[in-house]
């Protein structure tokens, strides 16, 4: 590689790459400031494992984001097949940008709208009660659009033939879709699934509005101590979330490579 | 194929349409009817929710005249705008590095650029208020090289906001721009190179036009989100820096003003529509179909 944009990389992954760095060095700190570096020490780590509320928000935080990612992989699978197989169809447009606007709205504004959603359904029909529920399903509204993205993106990779040909020999919808588009599109399902469910594990914004009073997830107990100042426990909760998304990444890369060369 | 679809296959058709079209109506559309209708209602604190249905135009009235809101709206714009170039400036660079490597290099280094925004955004927004604190890593570096003496402190200045939505929206640039960027067909740039051209003006006649598509889609990935920004301004962002963003979010868990709240996300998305409409369009394209 010429000199050039060995630089540009050099530089730009260094940005992106050495403030993750610091926040996983320090959570070895000794001192209680994040700022100085006194000596190497686990006593952040056992005093996160013993913090009961953080790990009772983790613990919610991963039941919502297990739920969040099976009900998000189904309904963004069905919706990336509509946007990449069905061509043509009665308010297509209209389902398009709703699948597309969720990528970038800001989402205090999904926020305020899905909780005065959410306040008018109790009111009239008792139904969702704050909390568990009324996370989850903002959370699927979000994150489904992101693997609709990624299993439309499988889907443009392979043409209709092999699905058109199975039609002609006579195969029922529900077959062809078992025997051929699903296992095209499997790769795609489960790193949709990890990115849905690392999104929901990440969420603040949305989840801060529509969570109840009762019900605190990772992101805002650790939203709740950072605006109180630094924080070794929080270091020590960053390595760890780090650890995990890197795993679930670099699972979902080999696992989208391997496929796609058989 | 001009034969009417047949049953089953309609009826295949509703069963994929239907479920995530249903939803989406449901708890991403409908509330922005809610929202729109609360937002000419009026606070009422005593009620639960804190909301009294009086139809009456007062928040709009009261958010375009009072000029602590109208710079809120202003300044997240301008922000969100300079940001959005800053961006630009450090990920095209970085997208033209990755499109221009080995191909077999291309994978891991696109894969290393993805890497971050799996990671927690709130985590690595966490990480510049250690850095950039006053005896942070960044000020022990200016304090070293010794530019100008007493460097201040970075956090809590509008730089800092610019730098947050850099690094937490960096991925978002350069995934589209390396999509168009590695699309490039390479035999053009050889062409003007044999006929002269030097690599500066083949990259602005050839290069730089085709990949417009890329800008264009990450600019807009970056700069709509960017503009909404709480988080950044929050955690990074100093109290004399008004992003709408935080306004909301203060008016609405600060003040329980849930009908201003209300009109003032209507404004922002009133602010947004056109970039968002022009990020469909783009996006839509990509997805086919009448």
């Amino acid at each position: 590689m010429k000199r050039f944009p060995l630089a540009v990389l050099a530089f730009g992954y260094a940005f992106l790459y050495l403030p993750i760095a610091t926040v996983i060095a320090y959570s070895f700190n000794e001192s209680r400031l994040v700022t100085v570096w006194s000596g190497f020490s686990t006593k952040w780590w056992s005093a996160l494992f013993a913090n009961e509320a953080m790990i009772d928000a983790a613990l919610l935080s991963l039941r919502i984001a297990f739920v969040n990612a099976c009900a998000a992989t189904v309904l963004g699978t069905l919706a990336g097949i509509a946007l990449a197989r069905h061509p043509r169809f009665a308010g297509r447009s209209i389902f398009v940008a709703l699948v597309i606007a969720p990528l970038v709205m800001p989402e205090v504004i999904m926020g305020v709208s899905m909780l005065l959603l959410f306040v008018g359904l109790e009111r009239h029909i008792g139904w969702p009660e704050r909390g568990f529920a009324t996370i989850a399903i903002a959370h699927i509204t979000f994150s489904m659009a992101y693997v609709a993205v990624v299993v439309q993106a499988r889907l443009a990779d392979f043409d209709r033939s092999l699905e058109e040909a199975a039609m002609d020999l006579g195969a029922r919808p529900f077959a062809v879709f078992r025997s051929i588009t699903l296992p095209l599109i499997a790769p795609a399902l489960v790193s949709g699934w990890l990115l849905a469910f690392t999104l929901s594990l990440d969420d603040l914004i949305l989840t801060q509005f529509v969570s109840g009073a009762a019900s605190q997830t990772l992101p805002m107990a650790v939203y709740s101590s950072v605006r109180l100042g630094l924080n070794p426990q929080i270091n020590v909760i960053a390595t760890i979330v780090i650890a995990i998304s890197t795993v679930g990444l670099v699972a979902s890369a080999l696992l989208l490579r391997r496929k796609r060369r058989a | 194929m001009a034969a009417r679809p047949s049953d089953p296959t309609r009826l295949a058709r509703a069963a994929i349409v239907g479920p995530p079209f249903a939803w989406l109506l449901l708890f991403f559309l409908a509330p922005f009817a809610i929202v729109a209708a609360i937002s000419f209602g009026q606070n009422a604190p005593d009620a639960a929710p804190p909301v009294a249905m009086t139809g009456t135009a007062r928040n709009y009235a009261f958010l375009l005249s009072d000029a602590l809101y109208v710079d809120a709206y202003l300044s997240s714009l301008r922000i969100a705008a300079i940001a959005t170039v800053l961006t630009l400036l450090i990920g095209y660079p970085m997208a033209y590095a990755i499109a221009m490597a080995a191909p077999s290099r291309r994978p891991i280094l696109l894969m290393l650029v993805i890497l971050p925004f799996w990671t927690s955004f709130l985590i690595r927004i966490y990480a510049w208020r250690g850095l950039l604190s006053e005896h942070g890593l960044i000020n022990a570096l200016l304090r070293a090289m010794d530019i100008s003496g007493d460097p201040g402190t970075i956090l809590g200045s509008e730089w800092a906001i610019y730098l947050g939505i850099v690094y937490a929206y960096l991925p978002f640039m350069v995934l589209p721009l390396y999509a168009a960027l590695e699309k490039l067909d390479r035999s053009l740039l050889e062409a003007a190179a044999d006929l002269g051209a030097r690599p500066w003006r083949a990259f602005l006649s050839i290069t730089l036009p085709l990949s417009l598509p890329g800008v264009i889609a990450g600019c807009l990935l970056v700069f709509i989100p960017a503009v909404g920004e709480f988080v950044i301004p929050d955690l990074l962002g100093g109290t004399e820096t008004l992003m709408i963003g935080k306004v909301l979010w203060d008016e609405f868990f600060t003040n329980s003003d849930w009908p201003l709240a209300s009109a003032v996300a209507v404004l922002m998305l009133l602010a947004l529509l056109a970039p968002i409409a022009l990020y469909q369009r783009l996006r839509a394209r990509e997805f086919g179909g009448s």
